[in-house]
């Protein structure tokens, strides 16, 4: 017994050391494990307050930017407006999938990074605003991520500029899937991978997202194809495509609240254990 | 309580807060980004209490995950280096470093700056690795770990002389 104790004391030092990297270093492992929440994460009162003072300095310096974002959005929904063949008919809501399927949450991007292969951001709103993991976040411009994590006030997005994400995604024109994600290199290009070689792809053609997630609405614009090269082991396509939206510079973003998304996860997962 | 004490955690403090609010927002040619929040590290009394220092740097390390949405990365990487801090003062100090106290923030001479380029050369490497955890990033790895140490051992230089308390 004694024995033991001395041993403890005397080697003190490295016993504290390898306990705490081994906290370390499941903290690591724990983290780049797919799709399971960290148990550090910038969703908290203290990160999250901080980047909130620290943003409420910086979003001055690009309100010129956000100012015109708005703008061209309202242009955009103005002449879906003006362009309706008849504009006193209300549009029809959609009779077989019930009525009006996502709900929008306004948050404010309040800390943004794209330097590393696994990118977060930080959005000021949480689960008290009624945000959940699994929802989508999009802008004016296009996809943004999908909730990872959520506090009382914040919560943290993975960026689709992130190695772990993957999104269902499709060609617009000729309703081709595959999957996004991001080989970490460039902040304004993301892959798509998996489409097949019958599909008809073409320089400058739209990506949207697809309707097999949950996540997204159909349509949700990413990017246009600029780059297409063949796979030659799995003969599929890999598409480079560059975003519409600027990863490097996020304002205002909306989060959508899919009503049965719930749902449809309940019964996956009934589906799965049985 | 002693003034080396309130010094650290004066540090500490003061450390992190630059580091996040204004080093991480730096990202030269979109992925360098310097860490000097690691001086309080290398700044780190020579002959203080160790197990002080690997809590401290743990926690300084966990404190950074936390804002950087990084899981223990930074935990790890500090860790190492504190663990390893009386080795690397060996090898540029030579065996007698105990015994003369040796000031960091002091005229910048050799041994100091190679003790220095040690430390922020592990911490650096370590946290790249852990950060990709791929080994097909390898080569972007290494160009990351080199030119942020560049980039930190530059702004951790400046910031020694800028600390340095005048003696005159």
């Amino acid at each position: 017994m004694q024995q033991i104790f001395n041993f403890i004391f005397k080697n003190s030092n490295r016993l504290l050391f390898l306990l705490l990297l081994g906290i370390s270093l499941s903290l690591t492992i724990q983290s780049h494990s797919f799709h399971r929440s960290k148990i550090i994460s910038s969703a908290n009162f203290l990160s999250g307050g901080v980047y909130e003072k620290i943003n409420s300095v910086s979003e001055y310096l690009n309100l010129k930017t956000q100012n015109e974002a708005l703008v061209l959005e309202n242009a955009k929904l103005k002449s879906l407006l003006f362009n309706r063949k008849d504009t006193t008919v209300v549009a029809k809501l959609d009779s077989i999938k019930g009525v009006a399927p996502k709900d929008i949450l306004v948050s404010k991007v309040i800390h943004n990074s794209y330097n590393v292969h696994e990118n977060y951001l930080t959005l000021n709103s949480g689960s008290n605003q009624g945000v959940k993991p699994d929802m989508g976040v999009i802008n004016s411009l296009g996809i943004v991520g999908v909730i990872d994590d959520t506090s009382p006030n914040y919560s943290t997005v993975i960026s689709i500029l992130n190695t772990k994400s993957i999104i269902n995604a499709k060609i617009k024109k000729s309703n081709h899937f595959g999957s996004l994600i991001w080989n970490g290199k460039s902040t304004g290009f993301v892959q798509l991978i998996d489409v097949p070689r019958l599909a008809a792809v073409r320089k400058g053609d739209t990506i949207v997202t697809g309707g097999q997630s949950v996540i997204f609405p159909e349509n949700i614009n990413i990017g246009t194809i600029d780059k297409i090269e063949i796979d030659n082991q799995t003969h599929y396509y890999t598409i480079t495509v560059k975003l519409f939206n600027d990863m490097t510079n996020l304002g205002h973003v909306y989060i959508l609240k899919g009503k049965n998304q719930e749902e449809i996860y309940n019964l996956e997962k009934k589906e799965k254990d049985e | 309580m002693n003034s080396t004490l309130l010094i650290n955690i004066f540090r500490f403090i003061l450390l992190l807060a630059v580091q996040i609010i204004i080093f991480n927002n730096m990202n030269f040619l979109g992925y360098v980004s310097p860490f000097p929040y690691i001086l309080f590290i290398i700044l780190y009394p020579v002959n203080a209490n160790r197990s002080g220092l690997l809590l401290a740097s743990f926690f300084i390390g966990v404190v950074m995950d936390m804002f950087s949405n990084s899981g223990g990365v930074h935990a790890t990487a500090c860790l190492v280096l504190a663990y390893y801090r009386p080795y690397l003062f060996k090898f540029s100090f030579g065996l007698s470093y105990e015994y003369q106290t040796v000031k960091l923030n002091d005229v910048l001479t050799p041994e100091r700056f190679t003790f220095i380029l040690l430390s922020v050369v592990i911490h650096h490497f370590i946290l790249f690795t852990l950060e990709a955890f791929q080994v097909t990033f390898f080569s972007d790895i290494l160009l990351r770990a080199l030119l942020s140490t560049i980039f930190t051992i530059i702004i951790c230089i400046v910031i020694i002389y800028l600390i340095k308390p005048n003696k005159r």
